[in-house]
């Protein structure tokens, strides 16, 4: 009986969690986008974009470089290897780029999102912020939503170019694909709405989750250490549970077989 | 006499745990009133019933006449101008320096140049002594500097009301003595109501326009500072005077010592 109660009060959690997390994007979405907050979201852009670049570039090289060499000894063996450049490009754009792109995202901005906003309220921030007759919503939360928004798709595009480039280093400089076909071939093979466009409907789907969970976690984290430590960690786990999830799914809506 | 502020018959739950239970006080225009309580009896919640940040299970709370309780979010938003809290931590934006956070208000809720906001922030910072520390982040200062950071910010915007989440917790002395200071000059200079929730006692006692007791969910003494010394009631001279024991118990409810060690709870 007593496993069944807490089965049903960790349900009725959940859900009313998940009904707290709705409601805090509707309001933060519902404000009125204002002149005066244009500022805040490009500070947060600089935080969660920009400040993000170089881990997204130092991977995205390094997973270019792998797939090259992996690739290599096995398409050499069918002497396939002019193939090299749409098997990195596409496995990047399609499935790589996005998806290494949010998991990267939630550790680094992520958990620095839920970590800032739980500080925010444990030392009163939020609620001086509301005595301020300021809402925190429109003031903290909704710019870092629409900075996460704007930065992940750009950052995967980024992540998907530098790994095209990581292996046309290992492919073509180092392992002796000729150069023509690496880009020819992906050029011919790489579709714009099929490939490109998917791949950051793709993002832009893990940035809402991404954003929405690391947010949520700091808003709603209990304000002392032990519970911002805990939603950091949820951050991490859930969005990163999230993404692999919802790739599946959206690669099944889009690349599924007609 | 004017009331700012009118708390009526509020009870207050959470979760199961009732923190009032039918308590009523009023807070007069122009003064000074403390609310003082042991600690962890909820009186930072008083603060923030009053602003509207939490709302009571039964009563109402009326600002200028205006129940705080039935407004809309739109309206609440606009009272909120007229008052304003001084958090125990301060609450300073750590992002931002000294003079940004006090111009913080005045940048929301205004449209005044800079110039002129440069001009209220510096007479500000200078009303609470620290017009030499406007470019300082919050992260350098003392404790009892960001509290007055803290107060200019509160100010900022020349409120009504003005709500003290214990100004004295943690301080020294002398920031003691400043805050004590700066409390009664501004409400008399601003004009300002102004409303201290602590447990120092003394300070108080020597601020205060009119005091409230509370304990145990209820209002268990008010008055001046010299009716509450000359109260009768054990219950306020316990906590005026600091004993350990009293109507107040040392020990938190337990079953007798004695019993629990020869297993009578099990």
């Amino acid at each position: 009986m007593s496993f069944l109660q807490s089965l049903g009060a960790k349900t009725i959690g959940k859900v009313t969690a998940i009904g707290r997390a709705a409601l805090m994007l509707f309001g933060a979405l519902v404000a009125m986008p204002r002149l005066k907050n244009i500022p805040l979201i490009v500070k947060q852009l600089y935080v969660v974009g920009v400040q993000s670049l170089l881990i997204i570039m130092v991977s995205g090289l390094f997973i270019g470089m792998v797939m090259a060499l992996q690739g290599y000894t096995i398409l050499v063996d069918y002497g396939a290897e002019g193939s090299l450049g749409p098997m990195v490009a596409l496995s990047l754009l399609r499935e790589l780029g996005p998806v290494v792109t949010a998991l990267l995202f939630a550790g680094r901005a992520g958990s620095a999102l839920t970590a800032e906003i739980g500080l925010m309220k444990a030392t009163e921030q939020l609620s001086s912020l509301e005595m301020m007759a300021v809402d925190p919503l429109r003031r903290i939360v909704a710019p870092r939503f629409w900075a996460g928004m704007l930065a992940m798709p750009m950052l995967a595009i980024i992540f998907s170019a530098i790994g095209i480039l990581g292996g046309h280093l290992v492919g073509v400089d180092w392992l002796g694909v000729d150069a023509g076909s690496y880009w020819s071939i992906m050029q011919s093979t790489v579709d714009w709405n099929q490939d490109v466009v998917n791949g950051v409907i793709k993002s832009l789907v893990f940035a809402l989750v991404v954003t929405w969970i690391a947010i949520f976690k700091g808003y709603d984290s209990i304000p002392t250490s032990e519970g911002i430590s805990k939603a950091t960690t949820e951050t991490v786990v859930y969005s990163s549970l999230a993404v692999l999830g919802l790739d599946f799914v959206l690669t099944a809506l889009m690349f599924g077989i007609e | 006499m004017e009331h700012l502020v009118e708390i009526d018959n509020l009870t207050f739950k959470r979760a199961e745990r009732t923190i009032y239970d039918g308590i009523s006080l009023k807070v007069p225009k122009g003064k000074i009133t403390a609310v003082m309580g042991p600690s962890g009896i909820g009186k930072t919640t008083l603060l923030r019933l009053m602003g509207g940040q939490l709302l009571p299970d039964k009563g109402d709370v009326k600002f200028d006449g205006e129940s705080i309780v039935s407004m809309s979010r739109k309206s609440l938003y606009e009272t909120r101008r007229r008052m304003s809290m001084l958090f125990q931590s301060g609450a300073l934006f750590t992002d931002m320096s000294v003079f940004d956070n006090v111009a913080f208000p005045l940048r929301e809720h205004t449209s005044l140049s800079e110039d002129i906001i440069a001009t209220i922030v510096a007479l500000k910072l200078q009303a609470v002594g620290l017009r030499g520390a406007a470019e300082l982040m919050p992260s350098e200062l003392s404790g009892g500097m960001a509290r007055r950071a803290a107060l200019a910010r509160a100010i900022a915007l020349d409120p009504d009301l003005i709500m003290f989440d214990e100004p004295f917790a943690g301080q020294d002395p002398i920031s003691m003595g400043v805050l004590v200071k700066l409390i009664r000059e501004l409400n008399d200079a601003l004009n300002l109501t102004s409303v201290v929730v602590t447990h120092d006692v003394t300070e108080v006692l020597t601020i205060a326009d009119y005091i409230y007791i509370l304990a145990d969910k209820r209002i268990i003494g008010e008055g001046t500072a010299q009716q509450i010394k000359e109260s009768d009631s054990e219950l306020v001279q316990q906590f005026l005077k600091g004993k350990a024991d009293g109507p107040v118990p040392f020990h938190y409810p337990a079953s007798d010592l004695k019993e629990s060690f020869l297993g009578a709870d099990k």
